[in-house]
């Protein structure tokens, strides 16, 4: 079995709003599709993240660590959200990632975890 | 490389590769494999002999030398497994076996499949067209980077890393060797039938560059998609591929003056045409169609079929391409098959009829498309708006990359009143 993280995108800010009819529809074909995950045995995580502009990002140089504030990419493309699953192969996941994209409505990045090897 | 081992080499570098893939679990270990198995056939073959089953030959030699290799350099414990888990599914890797005396047979029985596998891989929808292309050239056809390179007018070191990016990724990504399951075969044939068709059209009509014709690639996709055939004769859409590409092919002789200027088909010396060609490319469209389940590969190929049946470009069957257009568009509704009917229509109830189908097309998509351009210059032409015409063959011209074709167009804008 290999690992594959399956991020969202979009483009610019969001609020994070669970009342509009929209977000409502999407929250229940996500939930559903988590559903699925979980019974396949391929979940194992996944969660929506607070918009890019709660971000901070901290680097270390020479012993010190500075703190900026705001998400590390200045694009308009932004992570709102990821799983992570578990496939025996690219097609398997593929076809999760298909799932995934119907169920959130938004553009969905599947891409292999490290192996050991 | 002797001439015979070359015509091995062509014949069965693809084959092997595409089994050495699955029993090593490694495309580079297995060209690799594959590659060091020629270089010994090309010292023992001149003394011995080309062997009676030379891809068993080279296979097995392959194997065998792969497996050598990962007993030394089992540092990896992947690899070390590999080897152990070879080691522990039959006897025939000890190092006194020698290929000329095993059972081939077993090989040989099992590469098909092992070839339609690799099809799959490289065709895989995860990887771009032109990489998809570049890797069945390079494992399946068994051409090297200079070659493909040089096929396709990219520089070596393009190729080179799009061949190495796209194994890793099928690598990173744990691509499955495997043909797809039923569910998912008809989508993911496309896709290789997509590569295949690419692949000859490349060679048809070469994108960019002084010659019109690069008849290595052409070769190359006829020969790819006779391998589909066999390999899945069930599959009418694979052979509606084959029957077009040999429909097309068999225009080649006539789509060039001796000076290596473009003929348009209406203007081609049909006498030039390749009658074998023509008749294999109809016998399988007779095949498709007593079969009737049609697809887009096979309506084309029906096209195609429908021209070569005409005597000449007036004796036509125009009514019958539209009709055959119309089911195409069904299929596949895009811009550049309602562009090809709106050609069709052209010719069977004169230039304004077809403008006016042209001109129901969003051009949005076919803004940067030179045929859209061409076509759309030669039905100004004959419906007499001259003007039109010049602005029109102007931005076709802007557009062509190959320069056969510019000096068509060139000479055809030349041709307004």
């Amino acid at each position: 079995m290999a690992q594959y993280l399956m991020s969202v995108w979009h483009d610019g800010e969001y609020e994070v709003d669970f009342s509009s009819d929209d977000n409502q529809r999407r929250f229940a074909q996500v939930g559903k599709f988590n559903e699925k995950l979980q019974a396949a045995g391929a979940w194992v995580f996944a969660n929506g993240l607070m918009p890019a502009s709660s971000a901070t990002v901290l680097r270390a140089k020479d012993g010190q660590v500075s703190v900026t504030d705001g998400p590390y990419a200045e694009s308009k493309e932004q992570m709102g959200g990821f799983w992570v699953i578990e496939a025996p192969d690219l097609d398997a996941a593929l076809e999760w990632a298909k799932g995934a994209t119907v169920a959130c409505e938004d553009a969905v990045e599947i891409r292999p975890f490290q192996t050991g090897e | 490389m002797s001439d015979d081992l070359e015509a091995v080499f062509r014949r069965e570098a693809g084959r092997c590769t595409a089994t050495l893939i699955r029993i090593l679990g490694d495309i580079d270990l297995a060209e690799d494999a594959v590659a060091e198995a020629f270089t010994i056939a090309a010292e023992r073959w001149p003394i011995t002999g080309v062997p009676p089953n030379p891809g068993g030959w080279i296979t097995t030699t392959a194997r065998n030398r792969a497996i050598d290799r990962l007993r030394r350099e089992s540092t990896r414990r992947d690899r070390y497994l590999a080897a152990h888990r070879l080691v522990d599914g039959d006897d025939m890797t000890s190092d006194d076996h020698h290929p000329e005396f095993a059972d081939l047979d077993a090989f040989v029985d099992v590469v098909a499949d092992d070839q339609l596998r690799l099809m799959f891989l490289c065709c895989h929808p995860a990887l771009a067209p032109d990489a998809q292309t570049a890797l069945v050239l390079r494992l399946l056809g068994g051409l090297d980077t200079p070659e493909i390179a040089r096929a396709f007018l990219v520089p070596e070191a393009t190729i080179a890393q799009r061949i190495v990016r796209a194994k890793r990724k099928l690598h990173d990504n744990h691509a499955a060797y495997r043909i797809p399951p039923s569910a998912e075969l008809p989508d993911r044939l496309h896709v290789v039938l997509a590569a295949i068709s690419l692949i000859f059209t490349e060679g048809h009509t070469a994108t960019s560059g002084d010659g019109l014709i690069r008849v290595d690639l052409s070769a190359e996709g006829i020969r790819l998609g006779r391998v589909l055939v066999e390999l899945m004769p069930d599959e009418p859409e694979a052979v509606g591929l084959l029957a077009l590409m040999l429909l097309t092919d068999a225009r080649r002789a006539a789509r060039l003056e001796a000076d290596g200027s473009m003929v348009r088909l209406a203007d081609q010396d049909r006498s030039r045409w390749d009658a074998a060609l023509i008749a294999e490319g109809h016998e399988l469209v007779r095949a498709c169609l007593r079969r009737d389940q049609p697809g887009p590969f096979q309506f084309q190929a029906a096209i195609a079929a429908v021209h070569a049946d005409a005597p000449s470009a007036e004796a036509t069957d125009w009514s019958q391409i539209v009709a055959l257009y119309d089911q195409l568009y069904s299929h596949r509704p895009n811009a550049v098959v309602a562009m090809n009917r709106a050609i069709a229509i052209g010719e069977l109830d004169g230039p304004h009829a077809g403008l006016a189908a042209i001109a129901a097309i969003d051009d949005e998509l076919l803004v940067d498309y030179q045929p859209y351009h061409a076509a759309r210059a030669d039905l100004l032409a004959r419906a007499g708006h001259r003007d039109d015409a010049r602005a029109a063959y102007d931005r076709a011209i802007e557009l062509t990359t190959n320069t056969t074709e510019a000096d068509f167009l060139e000479s055809q804008r030349a041709a307004l009143p």
